[in-house]
């Protein structure tokens, strides 16, 4: 079995002053701190842009030097918005192997150097096809505002009820120390917010941010601060492409990662549910893979309270994409720590009384890398 | 320094906004005349074509003419643009279906953004759609207005 036994996360925001490598190495210190300061005999840093962004590739090494690990062996994971679920995917597979007894997965985005939208959204769309879909001025948002219209159509909603999401999300922020955006907006921010890319508008997507979040996996439950299983997990893509989907609304990525992960076990129950989402409508279109609402349906446990901390199936106690941020491939990692903290029940604030099982979801790109961890607290 | 000028990018640094002549020349067959494949076993043909049918898996694709022709199936209006497309803002892109079935994404053209409807008919255009920068290449496509009235 694999375990984590310590975690550490940064705000997710604006870091002027820190750089990719002042970044994963804080959190890195800060995991491995909580672990009770134990040595680590891997690493695996989870990342997305860098290449782009930074102009910085080689990140196993560059986050060991830093951390001054020298001959640890250390490498990179990337599967976009996933990459931090993917990196955990190889450090739990080296502990199962045997290769390894403890693994640092450090996940570290650094978006802000650039600072216009032009420029970040250039490097998102790195994240979708880049000959046929991006070459053309297409962007991630705007492929999540094809989804959006046709949500729209299809289930003959309102734009309206697109604001349950981010509204639900901010206000879960607000009580998250490292949440990017910790303050509550109401429907009149939604409709005012300015539109990206039609039917898209600002309130449904993340910023983009710098962040750092790092968790470290045993093959023994030691965690000084509480240890968690990962019980099991499940990955699978689709088309990285929209266009040539048939289906556009339907996501089998996110059903089969999740139905993989759950074969593995009898009967897992989830207390809650971390969702990459993404935008307002991939967050209810996962709720709908997930199974917790019907097709169409899924605003209405947004618009309800259902899906409330307090509520009955609560997702993103600590604000989502949305609200708590999206440093793209720190976000897998961000969202195994996150889990982490509920289950050794030390989320102060924004703590799911009683949790004992997570579901975490990770989607990468438009829906076409989903991994699912279960994990439970021990 | 011959050096110099690979990395001179116009004053523009965002790696991924750079278009290499060679990466824009072997797509030239699909951008400029919408050449597709044809899948020989099941008959789904597809943009690009590719190795392998994503449909039956067969590796018999013959190149094939797509049609000009098709309808607009969804749109997004871009206000936030990536480098090489400010100055277009707001512009359209949309998923459309040729009359044979297959699917791309293009910009519209002449017309606009707010004119734009699901369904209708529009038929493929050559036009500029991006720059790299002073210096970089100037890259062609396709791109789709709506049907002309013959």
């Amino acid at each position: 079995m694999t375990y984590i036994i310590g975690a550490g996360v940064l705000k997710v925001g604006d870091h002027w002053d820190k750089s990719l490598r002042n970044l994963a190495a804080e959190a890195s210190i800060l995991a491995i701190e909580d672990a009770g300061g134990v040595s680590v005999d891997y690493v695996v840093v989870a990342n997305s842009l860098s290449g782009v962004v930074n102009g910085q590739e080689n990140l196993g090494s560059y986050v060991v030097s830093r951390l001054n690990l020298k001959g640890v062996p250390a490498l990179k994971v990337e599967a976009a918005n996933a990459s931090g679920a993917a990196a955990a995917i190889i450090a739990n597979s080296l502990i199962k192997s045997g290769e390894a007894q403890r693994v640092l997965v450090v996940g570290v985005e650094k978006m802000t150097d650039y600072t216009s939208l032009e420029d970040s959204n250039t490097a998102l769309s790195t994240l979708i096809d880049s000959e046929y879909e991006a070459f053309h001025g297409a962007t991630l948002d705007s492929l999540h505002a094809l989804l959006m219209r046709e949500y729209l159509k299809k289930y003959r909603i309102n734009r309206e009820d697109f604001s349950y999401f981010p509204i639900l999300m901010h206000e879960n922020a607000v009580d998250t120390p490292h949440a990017q955006y910790r303050f509550k907006i109401d429907l009149d921010a939604y409709l005012s917010s300015p539109l990206l890319a039609e039917p898209i508008s600002m309130m449904d997507v993340p910023s983009p941010s710098d962040g750092a979040a790092a968790i470290v996996l045993s093959e023994k439950s030691e965690g000084p601060n509480g240890s968690a299983r990962i019980s099991s997990f499940g990955q699978a893509t689709d088309r990285i492409s929209l266009y040539n989907r048939k289906y556009i609304l339907e996501m089998p990525s996110i059903r089969m990662a999740f139905n993989r992960a759950v074969s593995k076990l009898n009967n897992f129950k989830p207390d809650l549910y971390i969702i990459g989402e993404y935008s307002s409508v991939m967050g209810y279109i996962a709720t709908e893979e997930l199974g917790l609402a019907e097709s169409g349906k899924a605003y209405k446990l947004f618009m309800d309270g259902e899906a409330k901390r307090n509520g009955p199936i609560p997702i993103n106690p600590e604000g989502g994409s949305k609200a708590r941020g999206d440093p793209i491939g720190a976000t897998g990692v961000y969202q195994l720590a996150e889990a982490y903290l509920q289950l050794t029940g030390r989320a102060q604030g924004w703590q799911v009384n009683g949790a004992r099982r997570a579901l975490v979801l990770s989607i990468g790109g438009l829906g076409c890398n989903s991994v699912v961890h279960l994990i439970e607290g021990v | 320094m011959q050096f110099c000028s690979t990395l001179n990018r116009g004053g523009v640094s965002m790696w991924a906004y750079w278009l290499s002549v060679p990466a824009h020349w072997r797509e030239f067959p699909a951008r400029y005349r919408l050449e597709g494949g044809l899948c020989r076993s099941c008959g789904h043909t597809m943009l690009p074509k590719g190795e392998i049918c994503p449909v039956c898996g067969s590796k018999d694709i013959v190149t094939k003419q797509l049609p000009r022709r098709g309808k607009v199936i969804n749109y997004s209006i871009i206000w936030n643009a990536p480098r090489g497309f400010e100055y277009y803002t707001p512009y359209v892109v949309a998923l459309i279906e040729l009359e044979d079935g297959t699917r791309l994404m293009s910009q519209l053209t002449d017309i606009e953004p707010s004119q734009v409807t699901e369904g209708m008919d529009v038929e493929m255009v050559l036009r500029k759609v991006r720059v790299s920068g002073e210096s970089g290449i100037i890259a062609y496509a396709y791109k789709f207005r709506p049907l002309l009235k013959r």
